[in-house]
Order: structure tokens, then sequence, then C-alpha cells
């Protein structure tokens, strides 16, 4: 791929009132690199994720996706930049009035360029990748657990073969099991479609077998952010209570 | 910054180059699948130049290869186990069974749906007995800040849309009346006209289809929410009955409240009336509101307030009724609030014509 980053935040500075959530963050996500996002409740993690796919405008700061600006850029460029892109809300946010089958086939018809029986075929393979069967589509979202939901919400957002793919916490709301099978398939999907994957989290299994990096947020700055051991090994006191706390527990 | 996608015939081969993504073959997905179609039948494919190759794009070529490997195939292994994954899905999907609509059977089902409605809206109705029972014997368990929250918003704050309505549908009946009852020289009996339609008729029936619109939707739907958001089994682990705090004081609420709003746009009403008969037939407004009494009985008034109290009851009860029935899905929620709001219109109208035909006697001014 190519060398420029995938995502970089320059500045980014963030308050909503008088209130500073962000103050001055950089950040680069290399092509390839699993990276995540961790910090206390109230952070502003998700806050950030937000901004990163537009749906916020940062108070200061530039935001470049592939080079581009996700909120700048005219409408048919950031329709291309959406579409290289895939996001797991923390909750799904599946379309309740459309069956599993027509969510995930929702942005592949949105195209307007693909026929149904390739439409089908993909959306059959989807389900496939997140290991439900063609007879999950006909479920409707209310008809799904809290594992499948996240399973099928994965699934509409690998639909249309992102490169990048933006997850809040994807394993919040699932038992340990689930979570495990969740994070596995995760692992398994970004090797197999050479993903790079930006996640927040509080679960500390989660990070530790997924990412390859690791951000932090803590006191409105980005207090740390490199590879996995490096950052693990950083003295400050979020950072050392934040795995210290996870690692007395799972004792 | 995409390597373009591009397919070649070279001495029997066809040679595939580039990123073969849905982002890539898209903006040239005709001219490929010309390209496609012209190679159909060829032997050896070379894949190896291919820099990426995703589902998507591995569709395309398995449908271009009729749904079978081609003699000769050049690919690195990465990619090819993307086709494999292609490659053994089934090649159609089973077939939903369409469900036949039966007309007998539609109709069934639509009796069936309209008679557990009346069921449910029946044990909504029991159940408000025994919370009023409850609340006769336990007092201080009166929900009276939702009750007076009720009124104000579906009462106070229906007051200048009232106004505003029942103002002009008394302007233009008074002049639509006036025009006939010039030309038979009937001027006078515009008071009468006016009086009996507006008080008896008109002012209950406009303000219940305001209100019905106004307030019936927005219970069902706050009702619709608050079971979406689990705030309903909320108060249940408190202790706190449903019925007794959200349903009862709706249905309380819009039955005080609706007789004044009746009150309130008859009034508003007349007033047009008595405006547009000043203007197109000079006929003072002392004299309108002198002979108002002579010419409709007081029978009417009571008629009306009585239909008032009447329909603020049936449009709470059916909209607190379809609140409950909301699943957890947006859908839901949009469809039983229409059903709400149209269930609620029929049954006033129901409900007036069964007052029209017991109230027939009453109040009639004999000439």
């Amino acid at each position: 791929m190519s060398a420029a980053p995938i995502i970089e935040l320059r500045g980014i500075s963030t308050r909503f009132g008088t209130q500073f959530i962000h103050r001055d963050i950089d950040m680069r996500v290399e092509a390839g690199q699993v990276l995540g996002l961790v910090g206390g409740s109230g952070s502003g993690k998700t806050t950030l994720l937000r901004q990163m796919l537009g749906l916020l405008r940062p108070t200061a700061g530039s935001i470049r996706l592939f080079g581009l600006d996700p909120g700048e850029a005219d409408l048919l460029i950031r329709q291309t930049l959406r579409r290289r892109l895939g996001v797991l809300f923390q909750h799904g946010a599946l379309f309740s009035a459309l069956s599993v089958f027509d969510n995930i086939a929702f942005p592949l018809r949105e195209l307007r360029c693909l026929d149904e029986d390739w439409i089908r075929r993909l959306v059959d393979l989807k389900l496939d990748m997140v290991e439900l069967t063609a007879e999950h589509g006909r479920l409707m979202p209310a008809e799904l657990s809290g594992g499948m939901v996240k399973r099928v919400a994965l699934a509409r957002a690998l639909a249309l073969e992102p490169e990048l793919l933006l997850l809040d916490e994807p394993t919040a709301g699932l038992d340990p099991e689930r979570s495990q099978n969740f994070v596995n398939l995760v692992g398994v999907l970004q090797q197999a479609l050479d993903l790079t994957v930006v996640m927040v989290t509080h679960d500390l299994h989660t990070l530790t077998s997924l990412a390859t990096h690791i951000a932090v947020l803590a006191d409105q700055r980005l207090v740390a952010c490199g590879p996995r051991q490096e950052v693990m090994a950083v003295d400050h006191p979020f950072i050392r209570g934040f795995f210290a706390a996870k690692a007395g527990k799972l004792l | 910054m995409i390597d373009v996608p591009r397919l070649q015939i070279e001495s029997g081969r066809v040679v595939l180059t580039g990123q073969w993504t849905l982002a890539a073959i898209m903006p040239e997905l005709s001219d490929l699948q010309q390209r496609l179609a012209a190679a159909d039948g060829a032997k050896a494919w070379d894949l190896s130049a291919v820099s990426r190759l995703d589902s998507a794009a591995a569709v395309l070529l398995w449908r271009a290869w009729q749904q079978a490997w081609p003699d000769e195939l050049n690919i690195s292994a990465v990619q090819r186990l993307v086709l494999e994954r292609v490659a053994s899905q089934p090649a159609t999907s089973p077939q939903l069974p369409v469900r036949r609509h039966h007309l007998v059977a539609a109709l069934g089902s639509l009796l069936l749906r309209a008679l557990g409605n009346l069921r449910g809206m029946i044990v909504l109705l029991g159940q408000l007995l025994l919370d009023l029972a409850h609340l006769l014997r336990h007092p201080a368990d009166m929900p009276w800040r939702e009750l007076s929250a009720t009124i104000y918003k579906s009462g106070a704050q229906a007051l200048p849309v009232t106004a505003l309505v029942g103002f002009l549908i008394g302007v233009t009946i008074a002049y639509l009346s006036a025009l006939q009852l010039r030309s038979l020289g009937a001027d006078l009996f515009i008071v009468n006209i006016l009086g009996i339609s507006i008080i008896r008729e008109l002012g209950p029936v406009l303000v219940a289809v305001l209100v019905a619109g106004r307030s019936g939707s927005a219970m069902t739907a706050q009702i619709g929410v608050m079971r979406l958001t689990e705030e309903i089994d909320a108060l249940a682990t408190m202790g706190v009955s449903r019925s007794l705090r959200v349903v009862l004081p709706k249905i309380l609420g819009l039955t005080v409240a609706m007789p004044l709003i009746v009150l309130w746009t008859s009034a508003i009403a007349l007033l047009g009336g008595m405006v547009a008969a000043m203007l197109q037939l000079d006929l003072s407004l002392l004299y309108f509101v002198d002979n108002l009494p002579r010419a409709v009985p007081v029978a009417n008034l009571y008629i009306g307030l009585g239909k008032g109290v009447v329909f603020g009851f049936v449009i709470a009860l059916i909209a607190c009724h379809f609140g409950l029935r909301v699943k957890p899905d947006s859908e839901s929620l949009s469809a039983n609030t229409t059903r709400a709001v149209v269930t609620a219109i029929t049954a006033v109208i129901l409900v007036d014509a069964v007052f029209a035909i017991l109230t027939r006697h009453i109040g009639v001014p004999s000439l």
C-alpha cells in the first residue's frame, strides 16, 4: 500500500461549552495496524472516533483519512471516502425495519451498480465470514441476541470491503466466551482482509489479544501512543492504574 | 493512488492486473463486464499480477467463469483463498416460501386483530377501574404531578391552535350560511344555525380531531419510546405501577382537559361566526349575544361538554393502548402511532353518531 498513513490527526482540540475534551492531540495510524484507543470514562474516546468518521467536527486541528478530510471534501469525495471504511457502532445500530439480509445488503444496494444475484452472493459471504448462516438472514434485528447483533453489524461494516474498520466498544455487553469468540473473529478477519482497525475499548482482554498498537487518552491529552508493549511500560498514573487494576481483576 | 483493474487477452491467456476491489472496479464496471464477457470460455487465467482481490471482485470473476474453476489458473495463495470462499457458497440460496394472501384469511386476520385490540382496550379499562378503586382507598397514591402535566400539555398548550382553527371554522360557516339565509330573507336564523351546529356538534368533533392528532399521537409515541428504552420496566422494578403512573394520569388528564378545550373552542368559533355575521348581514354583536340563549337551549351546551368528556377518554384510552403495544423497533413505533390516531378519530366519529341518536329529542328548539 501507499506509505501515507491511513489516519492522521494533527492538533485536535475539542471543547463542549467551556469544557475541554481534547487538547492538542496528534496521532497516526499506519496501514495494517490494529490500534486500541483506551482511556477513562468521559475521556472522549468515542468523541475522537466520531470525529474520525466526520460525524463531529473538532474545535481545532485537522483530520486526514487516506489523505482526505472527512468533513470538508465535496460530496462525491466524501462518499468514496466513507466507502473505504466500515464502522461497528456500540449497540450495532442495525436498521430495525430491515431484516438481517437487507441490513447487510443496504450499503451494497446504495452503490446502485450491483445486480441482485451479486448482492445475494456477497451478503451470504459476509454472513459466512461472521459465522452465521443464510437462515439468519431472514431474522429481524429485534429477534437477535446481543452477540448476534454485533456479528451482523460487523458483517454490515464489512459489506463494502473497507480498508479501515472502526469499532466502538466491540465486546461491551458480551459474556467472556462470546467476547473471546468475537475478538478471535475480528482478528481472523483482520488478517484475511488485510484491514486497518481502530477500536475503542475498555476490555483489557480485547486489547491484549487484538491490538498491535495502543493509544491512551487521559487528562484531555494523548499520553501515550505506540506499539503495545512500549505503551504498557510507560510510567504514567493512568496507564499504571489501568493495566494494574485490570491485571489484578484477571487473577 | 489506486491501481486501475485491467484485463488483457494475450494469446489465449487472460491476464488480470491492478487492484480488483469493489472501490476500484466500480467506476469501470461496464467496461470490465464487457471484457469479461469477451473472455468467456478462455481456459487460462493469469491473476498473478493482481495486487488486491476482494470478495466483490471474486464474485464477479466466479460468475464470469460460470461457477467453475478454469483449467489453468495462476494465482497467489491468499487470493485463491478469497476465491475458494466464494466458490464454497451455494449458487442460489433457498427461496423464501412466498406467503399467498387469501382474501378470506386476510379478512379473518384483520377481524382477529381488531378483536385483539378491543380485548386489549377492555383489559386496559378494567385495569383503570382497579387503579381508581385503589386510589379511593389510598388517596395519597394519586399521581397529581403527572395529572397536571397531562392537563397542561394536552390542554393549556392546545389553546392557541384550537382557537385559530375554531375561529376560522366559525367564520366559514357564518359566511356560507349567510349567503343562503339572505336569499330566503331569514337572516336572523344565523344565530340558531351557528349556535346549534357549533356548540352541539362542530366544537366537540373539531377539538377531538385536533387533540387526537396532537396529544393522542404524542401519548402513543411517549409510551412507545418508554417501552423501547425499558423505562416502563425500570418503573415496574421500583414498585411503581405503570398503569397507575403512566396510563391513568394521561386518561384522566385528557378526560378533564377535553371539555374545557371544547368550551373554549366553541366560544371562539361563535365569536368568529359573530364577526362574520356582523360584516356580512349587519347583525350587531349585541343582538347575537342576546338571542343566543333563546335560540339554543342550554341542554346543547351540556351535550357538547359531555361529548368532550367522552371523546377525551376515548382518545387517551386508544392512545395508551397502542403505546403499550409498541415492539422494540422503529417500524412498530410508527405503525402504532398511525394506528392510534386513525383509530381514535374513527372511534370519535362513531361515538358522535351514537350521541346523535341517543340525544335526538334533547335540546332541539321547538319553533
